[in-house]
């Protein structure tokens, strides 16, 4: 059973991973057709860096994602923080109104924002309105729940009596807050923080409904791209993306394990 | 530190950005693009899109069969992994996550075309080539592909938090092993069985890219169409008055999946 099991989960993981692969080996393909592999050469990597649009891209893709994550994580954490206080119905009004970007279909988010835009664009009379805010407000937006679903249950664990000690020693209440409570839930911050930043620098459904054409990110780019016949340079870049991606979710990876052996290393010396 | 207020710019916020974008949608499904009044021809324009509807959820609950059918068991192995392995294999399912999804449809066309990979491949070998783009299985599939891993993460969640006492106390009462799993593993899985249709279900019955690459025509799937007409024929009042039955319709199927549970699970959806 168990081995009929493990011989099914590597076909899935083969299911899984089969089409990044073939994205990875057409990067190095010499030949322009997906298809057929003409011989090995780096020349897609030369033309990626030597793409300016290409790499302006990907700097407004960076860009977004840095500062919406960022955005998101402070407005949740603190966020975070007063749901936890909160009580009975207004409780759990806030946490259906967090669910909502989540349980919401991402065209239903788009186009929602995107009325939403053009309705304020009409009152004040602009007509470009759509671009780098637009796109940041929305990215905001979506990252919210993700952080405050990470944040949420590390406040939970935390032990309340540690922030009284901290009082007890002569700490102010703002001054334990940055000495102990940051610290305790720090592990759901980081991982609330990374979430939101893969998800926007990822996104692309929402991204196309709000932006307009003198704000372009990567992913908005592919789609108009793969209307003409597509660049083998964007393999390369994908190529490059999965690298970055599998290194930092391997250090992240790493860090928990460690995080976790500690934690039992402390309990058996308690 | 932790007090209420704390909360409030995230609540002004998703006021702002969240619940009214939703009632600016209802204000232009039932007005008029050209005057601004009050109008049902939008809503009454949707009759025409039925079969698209009705196709739009027919291909998306073969999907989500297909992936609950081969996510579980992968769930189960993974969560019957020694934890250091159990990591890894949970990393591997999240990285094509984070990957862009267009490029990976993009890949399977490649493999898939009629002068693909797959066919290229079928046709050196002196067999026929097989059409296996344009058509609705290659939808079912490229959903299946690009939605799997958000049915095995919430599955794995649940089993692996699974008390193993409960099995052993199962078969030490007589149960067998295929006892123990319906009477015992099953039933406790709900929760992530629940969460994993909905989390596959709702980006799948919205999906307007895949179809658009792997299906038999640009129309395929109501998102291509609420798209089409937003985006491409500028009638943002037809395409909100969509928006909108597709929002309820989520809304009704999420509502009856989270019946089966009585646990809130607040924080059982995402997690890294």
């Amino acid at each position: 059973m168990k081995k009929t099991n493990r011989i099914f989960t590597i076909i899935i993981f083969i299911f899984l991973y089969i089409p990044m692969i073939i994205l990875a080996v057409a990067s190095f393909n010499k030949g322009t057709d997906i298809a057929v592999f003409k011989g090995f050469t780096f020349r897609q990597y030369e033309n990626l860096f030597k793409d300016r649009t290409l790499l302006t891209l990907l700097r407004n893709s960076l860009i977004i994602a840095v500062l919406s994550s960022l955005i998101a994580t402070v407005l949740g954490t603190a966020a975070a923080l007063g749901i936890y206080k909160m009580r009975g119905r207004m409780r759990s009004a806030v946490m259906a109104v967090t669910n909502i970007p989540m349980t919401n279909p991402e065209i239903v988010t788009g186009i929602s924002m995107a009325l939403l835009f053009a309705f304020i664009g009409s009152m004040l009379r602009m007509n470009a309105i759509l671009g780098f805010w637009t796109l940041l407000i929305a990215h905001v937006t979506f990252n919210l729940p993700y952080v405050i679903l990470n944040v949420m249950p590390k406040i939970a664990q935390m032990d309340e009596n540690l922030v009284d000690a901290a009082m007890d020693l002569g700490c102010s209440p703002i001054q334990a807050f940055f000495k102990v409570t940051i610290h305790e839930i720090m592990p759901g911050i980081i991982s609330g923080a990374l979430m939101a930043f893969t998800m926007s620098l990822d996104d692309f459904v929402i991204s196309y409904f709000v932006t307009g054409s003198n704000f372009v990110t990567l992913p908005v780019e592919i789609y108009n791209y793969t209307k003409k016949p597509i660049q083998p340079k964007i393999y390369a870049l994908f190529t490059l993306m999965f690298i970055v991606i599998l290194i930092m979710m391997s250090i992240s990876n790493i860090l928990q394990g460690r995080d976790k052996n500690k934690k039992l290393l402390r309990r058996t010396n308690r | 530190m932790k007090n209420k207020w704390l909360s409030g710019p995230y609540i002004a916020w998703m006021l702002l950005f969240t619940i009214i974008p939703l009632g600016v949608v209802v204000y232009f499904a039932f007005t008029d693009s050209a005057t601004g009044s009050f109008t049902l021809h939008n809503i009454s324009e949707i009759a025409d899109f039925l079969p698209t509807f009705l196709r739009s959820i027919w291909l998306s609950i073969a999907a989500t069969v297909i992936c609950l059918i081969i996510g579980y068991p992968v769930a189960y192995y993974i969560a019957h992994c020694e934890p250091r392995k159990q990591r890894m294999l949970q990393m591997l399912i999240m990285l094509p996550m984070c990957m862009s999804f267009l490029l990976r449809t993009l890949a399977w066309v490649a493999l898939l075309e009629d002068t693909g990979i797959i066919n290229s491949a079928l046709s050196a070998l002196g067999l026929k080539t097989l059409p296996l783009i344009r058509n609705n299985g290659a939808v079912i599939l490229g959903m299946v592909y690009n939605y799997l891993p958000y049915m095995i993460l919430p599955l794995y969640t649940v089993i692996m938090k699974i008390d193993p006492r409960l099995i052993e106390a199962a078969q030490d009462l007589g149960c067998n092993r295929k006892q123990v799993f319906s009477k015992v593993t099953l039933p406790l899985s709900v929760p992530g069985i629940v969460s994993g249709i909905t989390m596959v279900f709702v980006p799948a019955v919205s999906t307007f890219y895949i179809s658009q690459k792997l299906g038999p025509s640009d129309t395929v799937m109501i998102g291509d169409v609420i798209e089409y007409q937003s985006k491409k024929a500028n009638n943002m009042n037809v395409g909100a008055a969509m928006s909108l039955v597709l929002m309820i319709l989520i809304f009704i199927c999420v509502g009856i999946m989270n019946r089966f549970t009585n646990e809130s699970d607040e924080e059982s959806m995402v997690t890294l």
